[in-house]
């Protein structure tokens, strides 16, 4: 098994992403530079956070043009394991991966702080190790997290339960004034009709040792973990 | 050479006097040309040259067994252990983040940044000290206050937008600092950038053009002409037409910083580079002559071949450019290939423009023709020196308790004799000095880089060390209003306070980096603060053992002859032994018991009691030494015997905000309350909850653990009493049993979190 964490240049998360994976859940990983244009190897791809090409245009918007970008559409469609977070998230809206798009929070500033996220479906290989409508604590730091979508496309990710996680409050009620950004409906992540494909906004690498004050975000990488391990097991 | 006619017009538009171009002649042995005027007039800047400074900086203590590198170079290094050392530095960018605040202030971020990583230090934390003028109309005692307050509010969002746009795209977790308003800064707010960084011992790098034959690359991105006498604009007061002044302000590219510092770092572990200088100040010029200086070489650069983002740029436009996020390095032999392929890799020039040589000049070729050539010694350690006439500076010296006292009085007529107090306390926690900084450190990334231990908010900012089981603990501190009634004892006050705020965390106090911003130095009065200023700051760093490791001095910080209080802003690094020794201000769990190290005497001069009740003025409190250093070590033995839960130093608005403050929420804990008794042997008058003396930190212990604390307070000779117990949904605060103050904890904290807001969000 082993997870990859793609570098863009403006990446600033791939550090955070590779310490949890290598020393907290203690599994194999290697970064992925951007220009590759294979990633065969690896079993879970994750696009960590940051300011891929200075989000400059928009967020994301130039990070999809990179090499490797046609290499993970093609791992994704063959049902590969890819996580997106923050940046992460914003470069698989603009890549076509998820649905959506990520525009500037609702007070036009810049966020960092702990949220309460609600886990809305546990039927996926991120969030199995989680138990359904679990509150949990984690941080955001974004400027542009505030989730858009047509209300066709809601409401297709409503009814195929493709929201995996919404902004609450800390007993899980979901509220405009639980809600950081402006995001539709609250949404906080979503992941594609295979379930293979997540983006989410909160950062859960920030929540995963106990010394930063939560580990809420552990069982979404101990989720992958399952999912790797059971998917090798059947190959 | 290209000559040009030397007018005394054109020496007054370069910042440089008759007397210094008469050096300058004598030291070239010749008239300068146009371009080396340029050279020489940057160089001999205030800011570049610090030569109104130099003779009474060299009074600071700059040693220590910690110490790897002392001031002069681009930054401090002090050894934390097990091979790692940490790289700090504190710099200001004033005058730019007041004529422009975005970009001011975000291109003092990334100058900072380079200073850090030029060492070979990956730049783990940022913090900033900020200064500026009153955001609430009532502070303001003038017709035109809703105008000044509209422009502070203006500079003030700008600012912070600056910082956190360069340092969250950067990468770098900003995880604390301090903001202070007072009129005085609403002209000439003040901006200085902390960042500290991580670097194995083995791999630090200098700023040094060793080797004679090596090449000189250039790397970065492209010269433009923007910033050009940015340094000399940094070195006068401003005037009405500042604002004309928007084009010296350079423009900041964070995202190319983080390539910069990407491509830098994965180049000096290539053993690419022998010495790397990042070009801050005056660019090209000051990066090539102080690598020749340190290693006594010199280094000849061909300006054709320096990347340029604009067409017909003359030799004096580019050696004086400040464009931002260039560098220049000095390659190992045979090494520049290795240095250009790096660098393309993150899609960044590398472009060799010129070598070492052995003739300890700094020779600059344009179009075929030698535009200057001067000594590096004329530039560096011959440039002016000045010893300024000084004149005696007037220090407060009245007691201010009957003006308190009268203030309560009457706040008690307006409210009630019994809501005094609850009301004092309820407008100082929503005085902007006190109240919460959030609506600030929300808008920066403090959490990057996963090593955020402590969340701003406590006394000291706090990242652990990922390779070590140690931590570190970090402060900026300065009271201008302490320093302008009386900037010896405000300096000393200001060391102590930064080393008690690490301590509080669990840290030992290692060593300072320090701004000292201060008004016009032609003035000998402000010569006399600057010098005062420095003998208060180095007698107490040399009591705590704590060495001056660089910094920065930023004078001139005056408009139309309205200067800022003297403000030398005290960077603090501590180290945490062992990260379970983390601690922070805010009282743990119901039961625990409130003890107070240190005693309360009358201090309300300069107090925010009495700003509150109008007025800047007074005898200042004086620092016991031996008082201070009685309660800091009784404070970490107990931290560090692991008897302590929670320790909060006593500063602005006395135990009263103290204890609040250690009530209030955080993120692991909703509000709670606490009971807290005091007998009249320890408080006085019921204004004494609002005195500042110095000196004092409030610890909260299990019941059990009380009596070793005493015992520890008793060994270091500290005065320690216990005030209290954790627990409830008030603070009740009574003196000799008489309620005094009591109010919800909930409320207090609403006011004190959202009284920025309010100002701001409007």
């Amino acid at each position: 098994m082993k997870f990859g964490v793609v570098v863009f240049p403006g990446s600033n998360c791939d550090h955070d992403t590779y310490h949890v994976i290598s020393k907290v859940i203690g599994q194999p990983v290697d970064f992925i530079w951007h220009k590759q244009e294979s990633i065969e190897g690896f079993d879970a791809v994750i696009l960590p956070g940051g300011f891929s090409y200075g989000d400059y245009l928009r967020s994301g918007a130039i990070a999809r043009f990179s090499p490797v970008m046609q290499a993970i559409k093609r791992f994704a469609s063959d049902g590969g394991l890819v996580l997106g977070i923050c940046n992460g998230f914003q470069i698989l809206c603009e890549s076509g991966l998820l649905p959506g798009a990520l525009l500037r929070n609702r007070d036009q500033k810049f966020i960092c702080e702990h949220v309460n996220v609600r886990v809305e479906h546990t039927e996926t290989p991120f969030t199995s190790a989680y138990s359904a409508d679990q509150v949990l604590r984690v941080p955001i730091a974004h400027g542009d997290g505030n989730y858009f979508c047509d209300d066709a496309t809601l409401r297709e990710l409503e009814s195929n339960q493709q929201i995996l996680f919404r902004y609450s409050d800390a007993k899980g009620e979901i509220s405009e004034s639980a809600n950081p950004n402006g995001s539709l409906n609250n949404i906080a992540g979503v992941c594609n009709r295979e379930r293979n494909v997540l983006g989410l906004m909160p950062h859960p690498e920030r929540a995963a040792e106990d010394v930063l004050g939560s580990h809420d975000g552990l069982a979404m990488f101990h989720s992958m973990t399952v999912a790797l391990r059971e998917k090798l097991k059947s190959k | 050479m290209i000559t040009m006619q030397i007018t005394p017009e054109l020496l007054d538009q370069h910042n440089l006097t008759p007397d210094e171009y008469d050096r300058i002649k004598q030291l070239l042995g010749r008239e300068p040309s146009f371009t080396e005027l340029g050279v020489f007039s940057v160089m001999w800047s205030e800011h570049c040259s610090y030569k109104s400074s130099r003779i009474h900086l060299k009074n600071l203590p700059t040693e220590a067994d910690c110490l790897v590198q002392g001031p002069g170079e681009n930054a401090g290094i002090v050894d934390i252990g097990d091979g790692w050392c940490v790289a700090f530095k504190i710099e200001s960018h004033n005058h730019p983040s007041f004529i422009e605040p975005y970009q001011g202030a975000a291109t003092g971020v990334g100058g900072i940044l380079r200073d850090i990583f030029t060492m070979g230090a990956r730049p783990v934390a940022a913090m900033n000290s900020l200064r500026f003028g009153p955001i609430r109309d009532e502070d303001i005692k003038d017709e035109k206050s809703s105008e000044i307050v509209n422009r502070n509010r203006h500079i003030l969002a700008g600012v912070v937008k600056g910082i956190g746009d360069y340092g969250n795209a950067f990468g770098v977790p900003t995880i604390g600092g301090e903001v202070y308003f007072a009129d005085e800064y609403s002209l000439n707010p003040l901006v200085n950038a902390f960042a500290l960084g991580l670097v194995r011992r083995e791999q630090i790098f200098y700023g040094k053009a060793e080797g004679v034959g090596n090449h000189v690359i250039y790397v970065g991105a492209k010269t433009g002409r923007d910033g050009i006498h940015g340094a000399t604009m940094a070195s006068a007061e401003f005037d009405e037409a500042a604002l004309e002044k928007r084009p010296t302000v350079q423009v900041g590219d964070p995202f190319y910083e983080k390539l910069l510092l990407e491509a830098c770092l994965e180049a000096m572990r290539a053993g690419a580079i022998v010495g790397i200088q990042d070009m801050g100040a005056a660019g090209l010029t000051s990066s090539s002559c102080e690598m020749g200086a340190r290693a006594g070489t010199g280094i000849e650069i061909n300006l054709d071949l320096v990347p340029q983002r604009e067409t017909g740029m003359t030799a004096y436009e580019m050696m004086l450019s400040e464009s931002q996020e260039r560098m220049l390095i000095v390659a190992a032999r045979g090494h520049d290939r290795q240095v250009a392929e790096i660098f393309h890799k993150w899609d960044l020039d590398a472009v060799t423009i010129g070598q070492v040589t052995n003739n300890q000049r700094l020779r600059v070729v344009h179009h075929g023709e030698v535009v200057a050539d001067i000594p590096n010694a004329a530039l560096t350690d011959e440039a002016p020196k000045y010893n300024r006439p000084q004149s005696d500076y007037p220090t407060a010296t009245e007691d201010m308790t009957a003006k308190v006292e009268a203030g309560l009085q009457k706040l008690a007529s307006e409210v009630g004799e019994e809501n005094a107090c609850n009301e004092a306390l309820l407008r100082l926690l929503a005085a902007p000095n006190i109240a919460s900084k959030q609506w600030v450190y929300r808008q920066y990334d403090h959490m990057v880089r996963t090593n955020t231990v402590v969340l701003p908010g406590s006394d000291a900012a706090v990242i652990r060390v990922k390779e070590t089981r140690r931590a570190l603990a970090m402060s900026l501190d300065c009271n201008g209003r302490y320093c302008y009634l009386s900037p010896k004892e405000g300096a000393r006050l200001a060391v102590a306070e930064s080393a008690r705020n690490v301590v509080c965390s669990g840290a030992k106090p290692l060593a300072i980096t320090n701004c000292l911003n201060f008004p016009s130095p032609e003035r000998p009065e402000i010569m006399r603060s600057f010098v005062e200023t420095l003998e208060g700051m180095g007698e107490v760093c040399r009591a705590l053992g704590t060495p001056v490791t660089g910094g920065n001095v930023s004078f001139y910080n005056e408009t139309e002859g309205k200067g800022i209080y003297p403000t030398p802003t005290i960077g603090m690094l501590g180290l945490i032994e062992h990260q379970r020794h983390i601690t922070t201000q805010w009282f743990k769990r119901e039961g625990d018991v409130i003890l107070l190290l240190g005693t309360t005497q009358n201090d309300f001069g300069g107090s925010e009691l009495l700003a509150l009740f109008g007025e800047v003025a007074g005898a200042i409190p004086q620092l016991d030494l031996q008082a201070e250093l009685a309660v800091q070590n009784t404070c970490l033995a107990a931290i560090q015997a692991g008897l302590i839960c929670s320790a909060h130093d006593c500063s602005e608005g006395g135990l009263a905000v103290a204890l609040a403050e250690s009530c209030f929420s955080h993120d692991a804990r909703p509000a709670i309350g606490a009971s807290v008794n005091f007998n009249s042997s320890l408080i006085p008058h019921r204004s004494s909850l609002f005195s500042e003396s110095p000196s004092r930190i409030i610890v909260s212990v299990k019941p059990d653990n009380v009596a070793a604390v005493q015992a520890l307070a008793a060994q270091h000779n500290a005065s320690c009493s216990v005030i209290g117990e954790v627990g409830g949904e008030d603070l009740r605060i009574t003196m000799e049993g008489e309620g005094c103050i009591q109010h919800s904890v909930r409320l207090l904290e609403n006011d004190w979190r959202k009284a920025l807001s309010r100002s701001l969000d409007r």
